[in-house]
């Protein structure tokens, strides 16, 4: 029952676009057809996700299909339900987003496109997530993946955002790239393309380390993990704020879930599988919060923090795949439960700070934080939002995002106890790592909040700002409100994620304790209730003492210098600098200081900026080198459809006589 | 019955005692200056004071900056009720709760710093980016620390971790906890800025950290803020007291007010090494801050190995 609703949902949703081509250019009722089709299907999959949790029993649905080499076939487990929440509920509140911040009035030229492929896009997601067998998995991932590419590059009539499409579309090639490798070793080694758990005893050495970096370099790519993001910042900035919503919040999931499956289909993963998982976790974690303090691109530095939280993601990861391999069940639930549920996390406080960013770019038209400023006054519910997102982000009770963490750290200091020697105890050392990204978080959004939201206007541009209409608003209100409820009452979706363990490891099925035995998330709901209450009563104290005395406006105190602009406010380059400094050998800041100034000085300026180091210094100099070796190559390369064609029949020939 | 009162007696000094310990460090300083200093109980009067006054506000700020002193205070109380004082009862203990001190400490901090911002003056930007920064340093130093206990205990509560058994690894694992030891005093004065991190009594702002950071703040807002500040040091004072005395008499005739001496002692400490030291440099304080950080890592790799 809930496989029909779903599929219903997902066919309804991938086809949402299509009735809007047949509207004008600038039809209002196009768009809300389109809207409402793809809020439609979206329902009907969150209603197939709601009826499989009610009755607990996915049983697979099997068609026989013979056009992709295999049936088509489909299941949930916890582990998919999990990640068909985010999937459903944040392309709902994009689409309604959308009607008020991308009109079809203001953007004839590419609205339709734009909703037709945020429904393919929501279909695809859907669709791999229930996949069960690898082909079914490459179609609804590629569909994601090249919707995405339309999605990125909406405006397409500007350089910069073409520039940013091709690195993504390249990226994600690779990654699908690796994919096939992988499903086809997986095929080898089972004899099925049915994604069901593998016997190892049959399986040299060398063959699951290929899967496992395999899996790591294609799913790693889609995720954003450190060395291979370099797609997305560039990506999450250009692309329309509800797009980066969902691509920050739900696609780059699809890459934790890829990984996350995959690795399932090992009962007993090597050690240092989940070494170098948490390696990277921890890697990824650190260094996507550094490069996100020294951006100055409202939208840039929200990316790098994506990096960050797939990094705390993969180290929840890493420790389930470590208590996998030593056979420790509080560690597979405390590590996956933490995973999956910043999963949730991160899809609900990254929309919800996307979203806002965008009502903020929306009314401002500029993403460079040091323009902005003051924001709060004309824009108090943006505001609001945007600080509820970053308090939840940075991981600070009463919000959702400490739960997820919490969970993590307990597990990781739970290795502590481990008597096995150093190697089993070192992942605890993850747990000062954790410390530090959270306090970098909190330095990067008090610096973003700060800049964007108090103090004064710094330019002209910001100071008519006009809050979102409510379209716009109610999105924001709905993720706030998940937010909350996570963070009030955690222990009443504990029992999904303990349903996602028992999918994830079904050889430990029976031996996973419930998720209260180990955490007492009841108790921390309570904690996170008694801070509301007692806020609210410390701001009831100020508020009655500011009732009773005398309460005087003026202008800041300057330290004695009257003339004070608002020019003169700390920028966020200012604000970051310090820590900037301290990671200078990894960030490599441009500076460009004034020369020392002669007797009668002119205007002068500074400039400081911080590029991708991965992707300016690696990546792209690698490409041009390798452009310049195959240049020889591009006699093959003519441009023209029949040629490739060609080409492909030609290699089908040779492949058919191969024996 | 027991526990009861002993929650209760925890209440009541953690919202009594620790303006005090502020008292306190002033009357070392003065004492080694040559001087009289104020009385001991100068803050409370300086509190009764601040609420019974009338405030001045920023036209620049928003409820943001009248939410900072709050949280502040708010956090800084409920930190106190999660750390044991004697016999290893907090009235708020449970698995992980030392991760709940680190955050909502956390949490207070994130809205001082932006009330700091709301006021769009450059000074108070500078302290709020100097608070926020120092902390990303003090913070894997304090986890690391609280590894080592954890280690010990084979506990994820505090007041298990820092209950009367901690006296026994004193003699088994003591190089690791004095490093520890070391380690928290330098984030007791970091975080409470005090020198040589911050020198409370500056007239330069732009030297300073955390009293740059509330110069708009007036009247009752100020009050919550400086009351705030005392409860905070009170945690780490009473984080590194049951550190370095763990120790249970069983009676507690004899064990609060020897707790409460350490607290003192502590506070003490404070105020000698506020006489005897200057202030660093600025771009000093990172260094000292990693040096805690390794200090605690090489506890917690002399119990790993």
């Amino acid at each position: 029952m809930s496989e029909v609703a779903l599929l219903w949902g997902i066919g309804i949703a991938g086809v949402s676009g299509v009735p809007g081509l047949f509207f004008g250019r600038y039809s209002f009722t196009g768009q809300c057809v389109t809207t409402a089709l793809s809020v439609a299907g979206s329902v009907l999959g969150l209603t197939g996700v709601g009826l499989y949790w009610l009755a607990a029993d996915g049983r697979p649905l099997v068609l026989p299909w013979g056009v992709l080499g295999a049936d088509f076939s489909v299941a949930i487990d916890g582990l998919s339900a999990i990640f068909l929440l985010p999937v459903f509920l944040v392309s709902i509140l994009g689409n309604i987003y959308g009607l008020g911040y991308w009109k079809q009035a203001d953007h004839p030229e590419n609205g339709r496109k734009l909703r037709l492929f945020y429904g393919v896009m929501t279909a695809g997601m859907a669709l791999l997530v229930i996949a069960h067998n690898s082909i079914l998995f490459l179609f609804g991932w590629e569909s994601m993946a090249l919707a995405a590419f339309f999605l990125v590059t909406t405006e397409d009539h500007k350089a910069e955002v073409r520039e940013v499409g091709f690195i993504y579309l390249i990226a994600t090639h690779v990654a699908t790239l690796s994919l096939f490798a992988l499903f086809a070793l997986l095929y080898v080694i089972s004899g099925s393309f049915d994604l069901v758990p593998l016997n190892e005893n049959s399986m040299p050495d060398g063959i699951s380390t290929a899967v496992l970096i395999l899996a790591l370099l294609g799913f790693g790519l889609k995720a954003g993990l450190m060395p291979l993001h370099v797609w997305l910042p560039g990506a999450h900035a250009m692309a329309p704020s509800h797009v980066s919503a969902i691509m920050s919040g739900v696609i780059i999931k699809m890459g934790i879930y890829g990984l996350a499956r995959v690795l399932s289909l090992f009962p007993h993963p090597p050690l240092l599988w989940g070494g170098v998982v948490l390696g990277l976790g921890v890697v990824s974690g650190i260094l996507g919060v550094v490069f996100a303090i020294s951006q100055h691109d409202l939208k840039r530095l929200l990316a790098y923090h994506s990096i960050e939280n797939i990094g705390i993601i993969a180290m929840g990861l890493g420790l389930a795949l470590i208590g996998r391999s030593l056979n420790r069940v509080d560690w597979i639930l405390l590590g996956l439960s933490g995973c999956l549920l910043h999963v949730w996390n991160h899809a609900l406080f990254k929309s919800l700070l996307f979203l806002s960013a965008g009502s903020v770019i929306h009314a401002v038209h500029t993403r460079e934080i040091d323009h902005l400023g003051g924001l709060a006054r004309n824009m108090p519910r943006t505001a609001l939002y945007f600080l509820i997102g970053a308090v939840a982000i940075c991981g600070l009770p009463p919000l959702n995002g400490f739960i997820s963490e919490y969970l993590i750290y307990v597990g990781l200091l739970g290795t502590l106890q481990e008597s096995g020697g150093p190697s089993f105890t070192s992942a605890a050392f993850a747990a000062p790592a954790l410390a530090l990204i959270g306090a970098l978080a909190v330095a990067c959004f008090v610096k973003v909040f700060g800049a964007v939201f108090l103090g004064q206007a710094r330019s002209a541009r910001s100071a008519p700002a006009h809050e979102a209409p409510p379209s716009m608003l109610l999105p924001m209100a709905a993720l706030s409100v998940c937010c909350f409820f996570i963070g009030l009452v955690p222990g009443f979706i504990a029992p999904l994620f303990e349903q996602a363990a028992a999918a994830w490891a079904p050889e430990l099925r029976d031996a996973l304790p419930p998720l209260s035995t180990l955490v007492p998330l009841g108790r921390i709901g309570v904690m996170a209730a008694a801070l509301f209450a007692a806020l609210f009563l410390g701001s009831l104290l100020l508020w009655a003492r500011l009732r009773n005395t005398s309460v005087v406006r003026h202008v800041t105190w300057g330290c004695g210098y009257a003339a004070a602009t608002p020019r003169m406010q700390y920028t966020s380059s200012s604000f970051a600098q310090i820590l900037v400094g301290l990671f200078r050998w990894v960030l490599r800041p441009r500076i460009q200081k004034p020369a020392p100034l002669p007797l009668f000085p002119k205007a002068t300026s500074f400039h400081s900026e911080v590029p991708d180091v991965v992707l300016n210094e690696v990546v792209l100099p690698a490409f041009h080198l390798n452009a310049r070796v195959y240049a020889w190559f591009r006699i093959f390369q003519q441009g023209s459809i029949q040629a490739y064609l060609l080409y492909i029949f030609l290699t089908l020939l040779v492949l058919l006589f191969w024996r | 019955m027991d526990t009861l009162v002993h929650n209760s007696v925890h209440v009541v000094l953690a919202l009594t005692l620790p303006p005090l310990l502020l008292g306190l460090i002033a009357k070392t300083k003065a004492l080694f200056a040559g001087r009289k200093g104020p009385p001991l109980l100068q803050w409370y009067f300086d509190l009764i004071r601040l609420f019974q006054k009338g405030s001045v506000f920023s036209q620049t700020t928003t409820w943001v900056f009248r939410a900072g002193p709050v949280v502040g205070l708010v956090t800084a109380a409920m930190a106190i009720l999660l750390i044991p004082m004697v016999n290893g009862i907090a009235p708020l203990s449970f698995t992980g709760d030392l991760i709940f001190l680190a955050y909502i400490l956390g949490l207070g901090r994130f809205f001082t710093a932006l009330a700091a911002l709301d006021t769009g003056s450059s000074f108070e930007g500078m302290g709020a980016a100097r608070e926020v920064t120092f902390a990303c340093l003090a913070e894997p130093a304090f986890i690391l620390g609280l590894m080592v206990l954890a280690k010990l205990s084979g506990s994820l509560k505090l007041a298990t971790m820092l209950d009367g058994s901690l006296a026994t690894h004193w003699s088994s694992s003591g190089a690791s906890l004095v490093l520890v030891l070391l380690s928290w005093f330098i984030i007791l004065l970091a975080e409470n800025s005090r020198i040589p991190f911050d020198d409370p009594n500056t007239h330069l702002e732009l030297t300073m950290i955390h009293e740059v950071m509330v110069l708009d703040h007036s009247g009752p807002a100020l009050g919550m803020i400086l009351y705030g500040a005392a409860l905070k040091l009170f945690v780490f004072a009473a984080l590194i007291v049951r550190l370095a005395l763990p120790v249970n008499m069983g009676d507690p005739w004899l064990d609060w007010p020897l707790f409460i001496g350490g607290t003192l002692l502590v506070a003490m400490l404070v105020g000698v090494v506020e006489s005897v030291m200057a202030r660093l440099r600025l771009t000093h304080v990172p260094v000292l801050l990693i040096a805690a950080c390794l200090l605690s890592a090489f506890g917690a790799i002399l119990l790993v190995r």
